[in-house]
């Protein structure tokens, strides 16, 4: 009871606090911040809206599962963005080169951009292990070569191909398409929407149930008590690295497996940062994770709405902002309180004298 | 010598025949649920050293930061010199005259001993030649004999006390409070500390010594005052009542004490340690040399040694969380397996079978804002009763933690409460009972009993000679001689990260072992140099 009050309590207040300062901007830019909510809540209902949020919640789901899987351990993955960009480009070349039987074709893509993934984090992983090298630092270098490394890879020349104005990777054959469940006229869920479920069970599993998420979570909290209970805090590092660039190397998979069957220039950008976001909002819990992706992925669609009721839809890019950051304060504000209350409340069942916790 | 220093002194606080120089009467301070301090009432007279006892948890530290201004009384008055005054910040504290030297110092080793005594309080001084003088002048009277411009790096633990005594003194501390100044010194340094107490008390300064060594508080205190369960239980002439009694104040019950009954070593070994050494991190600066260690089935190692002489490499060497840059770590399993395990890393190392209590629970013992039972786990993650193959045995793991909570008297509501949520004394328990789990053949114990109180002390001690009894071999460090003395059967003294001397628990005193741990050389025919030629050394 009060562990979920002290996990929902924050978020909410956040939402909460932030939905107000967006009210006041929009009063303060002149609009009606009620007339601008009720026609986000209303865009919902309206075309594929429904079913763009679900998908988008998929994509926005993995990306944080990978950046939580980081911070699990202290280890701040930035670049997830560039790590999906180039599994992305790969996954999407060897898939239109391959011919596979269906289903295996799917997999072996799947698959390719996993380890394309890992690989890409390897290198901030190993830099860190053996140099030291901070990997935020390194990641967003490693960002900034994923965008380059990803435009040359489909140019007309290497690998990509010309349609029109866009340049775009040979299209992957039917056979390693993923189908989606079709629902008429609102859209096509994703079917690898279930695969980010499927990772969302693995993770809460291995995070709490096996030895590994044991020894990521010891090393997480302190690497001298990891150290002193036998966990290698360079082992840690890499396969947490490894793994987090792993799940990274995924986050295209739902739309390029599911619709666009290419990797072209209108590939969507910055969900590795959307993920860091809905990642601090889930607290690194999958179903926090979950609802925090849902989240945001209901303003980033119902946003669109906003320009019908004459308001700029970046609204919502402040609200997004917003919220980050009043969540991660409400987080620390509870749990030093929480960790206060608990130290009373033995203190009083015990009933000694002192408020307790290390040498006087 | 007083009459020439008393121009530095405010006229009320300096003068003994005046009003005392701190009251704290009634004095309540209650946190939500739980009361720290009620009705406390002290007096310390100017010119005293007056010394406060009570266990950890008993309000002392509650106390002294509501005389410094750190923390606010919900009831009751505090007087200095005279007057009634509210403190709202430590700088309150300092303007009339209270100074603090706490127990963990509060100094920046990159930066020199001027540095540290100027940072924070530049306005009075400045930080160039005036600040220096004036340091000069002070240095005196701590004894510190240092130049100014060193590094704190390059001080010793006494001369970094002595640099502490001075940061308060330079802000004008009449009364200074010294949070268990003793607890970091070897009894020589115990004995230049209390030699400059007494110099500067000839100089008209107060001293609020708190301390749970009673034979320390006997020896420099001019009155003492004793704490229980937040409240004063009253004031005694420290000259008048012997240790026991005050202990007896203290605890409201006997004192515990460390001392063993007979001898269990057996001549099976469990643990050699040849020739083990260990380079600097940076550079090539030996900080093992040439480590040659046996311990026995049935036998406590002793390892003494001032801190920062190599005691804590040598342990993390052992457990293999550093590396060895040549020796051997030979563990003798339950069958009689020898293993080296220089190149086995921590994990295997506890697998075959070491326990290891750390010397700083918080920040390798316990994972704090984990639960009690997630903490059993720790450094047990591949054995049963805690885990099965790659799977963690949570229900194997409350059980097991739930035994451990029973035998070892954790006091606790419960499995699932974070570790941070006990006190010292239960988190210290909680760790020495999942050591003490899984059948080890080895302990290694840094400080298994620092900063806990006399009731955890004791039970700490008993399951160590208990688990002893039984065959265990343990290899303990510990900066209390007397605890050393006490458990060992065989005491190692360390210098510069070498094991200089031998020393007989039997007949060595505290006073042999510090002159030995000093390197100043001993004195007594306990402690047996071991430069010695080797047949001359019974054990090898």
């Amino acid at each position: 009871m009060g562990k979920l009050r002290g996990n929902l309590l924050p978020p909410a207040l956040a939402i909460l606090f932030s939905a107000l300062l967006c009210g006041i901007a929009l009063v303060v830019s002149g609009a009606n911040p009620l007339r601008a909510f009720g026609a986000m809540v209303s865009q919902v209902g309206e075309g594929t809206t429904a079913v763009d949020i679900v998908n988008s919640t998929g994509v926005y789901y993995i990306a944080a599962l990978a950046v939580a899987i980081g911070f699990q351990m202290n280890l701040f993955n930035i670049g997830v963005e560039g790590q999906y960009r180039v599994a992305a480009v790969v996954a999407a070349v060897f898939g239109g080169s391959v011919a596979l039987p269906p289903g295996i074709h799917a997999l072996a893509i799947i698959l390719v951009a996993a380890v394309t993934g890992a690989l890409w984090a390897a290198i901030p992983a190993i830099l860190k292990v053996t140099r030291g090298v901070n990997e935020v630092i390194s990641t967003i270098m490693m960002n900034g070569l994923a965008l380059g490394l990803a435009a040359y890879l489909i140019r007309a020349d290497v690998f990509g191909e010309l349609r029109g104005n866009n340049i775009r990777t040979p299209e992957i054959p039917s056979s390693g398409w993923v189908p989606g469940i079709p629902l008429g006229s609102s859209g096509t869920v994703f079917g690898l929407v279930f695969l980010a479920a499927a990772l969302g069970i693995g993770y809460w599993v291995m995070m709490n149930r096996t030895r590994f998420g044991f020894e990521l979570r010891a090393s997480g909290e302190s690497s001298t008590a990891a150290a002193a209970g036998g966990v290698s805090a360079k082992k840690m590092i890499l396969v947490a690295m490894l793994l987090s660039g792993a799940i990274a190397g995924l986050v295209s998979m739902p739309e390029i497996l599911g619709r666009d069957h290419t990797y072209n220039l209108n590939f969507p950008a910055g969900i590795g940062f959307s993920g860091i976001a809905v990642a601090l909002l889930g607290r690194n819990h999958p179903g926090g994770i979950a609802l925090g992706a849902l989240l945001w992925a209901f303003l980033d669609k119902s946003g669109l709405a906003l320009d019908n009721v004459g308001v700029s839809r970046e609204i919502v890019t402040i609200m997004q902002g917003a919220i980050v950051l009043s969540v991660v304060v409400a987080y620390e504000v509870v749990r030093r309180y929480e960790l206060a209350a608990e130290q009373r409340r033995v203190g009083r069942q015990l009933g000694t004298v002192e408020p307790v916790g290390g040498a006087a | 010598m007083s009459s020439s220093t008393s121009a530095d002194l405010p006229a009320a606080i300096g003068d003994p025949e005046g009003p005392p120089a701190v009251v704290l009467s009634g004095i309540t301070k209650r946190f939500p649920g739980v009361v720290a301090n009620s009705d406390v009432h002290l007096s310390v007279r100017v010119g005293e050293v007056h010394a406060l006892c009570g266990e950890n948890g008993a309000g002392k530290s509650t106390l002294m930061k509501i005389l410094y201004g750190m923390q606010q009384p919900d009831e009751g008055t505090i007087d200095v010199a005279g007057e009634r005054v509210h403190f709202r910040t430590p700088a309150d504290a300092i303007k009339v005259g209270i100074g603090m030297v706490h127990q963990h110092f509060m100094l920046a080793d990159n930066l020199t001993v001027q540095e540290n005594v100027v940072l924070g309080a530049e306005a009075l001084h400045g930080i160039g030649g005036k600040a220096r003088k004036r340091i000069l002048e002070l240095a005196g009277r701590t004894g510190l004999s240092v130049d100014p411009g060193v590094l704190v790096e390059r001080l010793g633990v006494a001369d970094r006390q002595r640099v502490e005594i001075l940061k308060v003194l330079y802000r004008g501390a009449k009364v200074i409070i010294l949070d268990e100044p003793t607890a970091v010194l070897v009894p020589q340094e115990v004995d230049e500390l209390f030699a400059t107490l007494r110099g500067m008390q000839e100089q008209g300064f107060t001293f609020l010594f708190i301390s749970h060594k009673l034979d320390e508080v006997r020896a420099i205190a001019d009155s003492v005052t004793v704490i229980r369960r937040g409240t004063t239980v009253g004031t005694a002439d420290p000259k008048a009542v012997s240790s026991r009694q005050l202990a007896e104040m203290m605890v409201g019950s006997e004192l515990p004490s460390p001392e063993t009954r007979e001898s269990t070593v057996t001549d099976r070994e469990v643990l050699r340690v040849e020739g083990l050494a260990l380079v600097a991190q940076e550079g090539t600066r030996p900080v093992l040399d040439g480590i040659d260690l046996v311990v026995r089935s049935g036998e406590v190692v002793g390892i003494a040694g001032v801190e920062g002489n190599g005691q804590t490499e040598l342990v993390e060497t052992i457990m293999g969380m550093r590396r060895a840059s040549a020796g051997h770590v030979v563990l003798v399993d339950a069958e009689g397996n020898a293993k080296d395990l220089v190149k086995l890393g921590t994990l295997a190392r506890r697998e075959a079978g070491i326990g290891y209590v750390p010397e700083d629970r918080h920040r390798q013992g316990l994972l704090l804002t984990q639960p009690l039972w997630a903490n059993r786990i720790l450094g047990y993650q591949t054995r049963r009763p805690t885990a099965k193959g790659a799977w963690l045995d949570i229900a194997g793991a409350k059980q097991d933690t739930q035994r451990i909570v029973e035998e070892f008297d954790v006091r606790t509501p419960g499995i699932d409460v974070a570790a941070a949520a006990l006190s010292g004394g239960n988190q210290q328990k909680l760790v020495v009972g999942r050591e003490l789990s899984g059948d080890p053949v080895l302990l290694i114990a840094s400080h298994p009993t620092r900063g806990v109180d006399v009731g955890a002390q004791a039970l700490i001690w008993d399951e160590i000679k208990r688990a002893r009894a039984a065959g265990l071999a343990v290899l303990l460090i510990s900066a209390d001689l007397d605890e050393l003395i006490g458990l060992s059967d065989t005491i190692k003294v360390m210098l510069r990260g070498r094991l200089v001397a031998d020393a007989d628990p039997n007949t060595v005193t505290p006073e042999d072992l510090g002159s030995a741990m000093t390197g100043a050389g001993s004195t007594s025919d306990a402690v047996a140099a071991l430069d010695t030629p080797v047949d001359e050394e019974g054990e090898r």
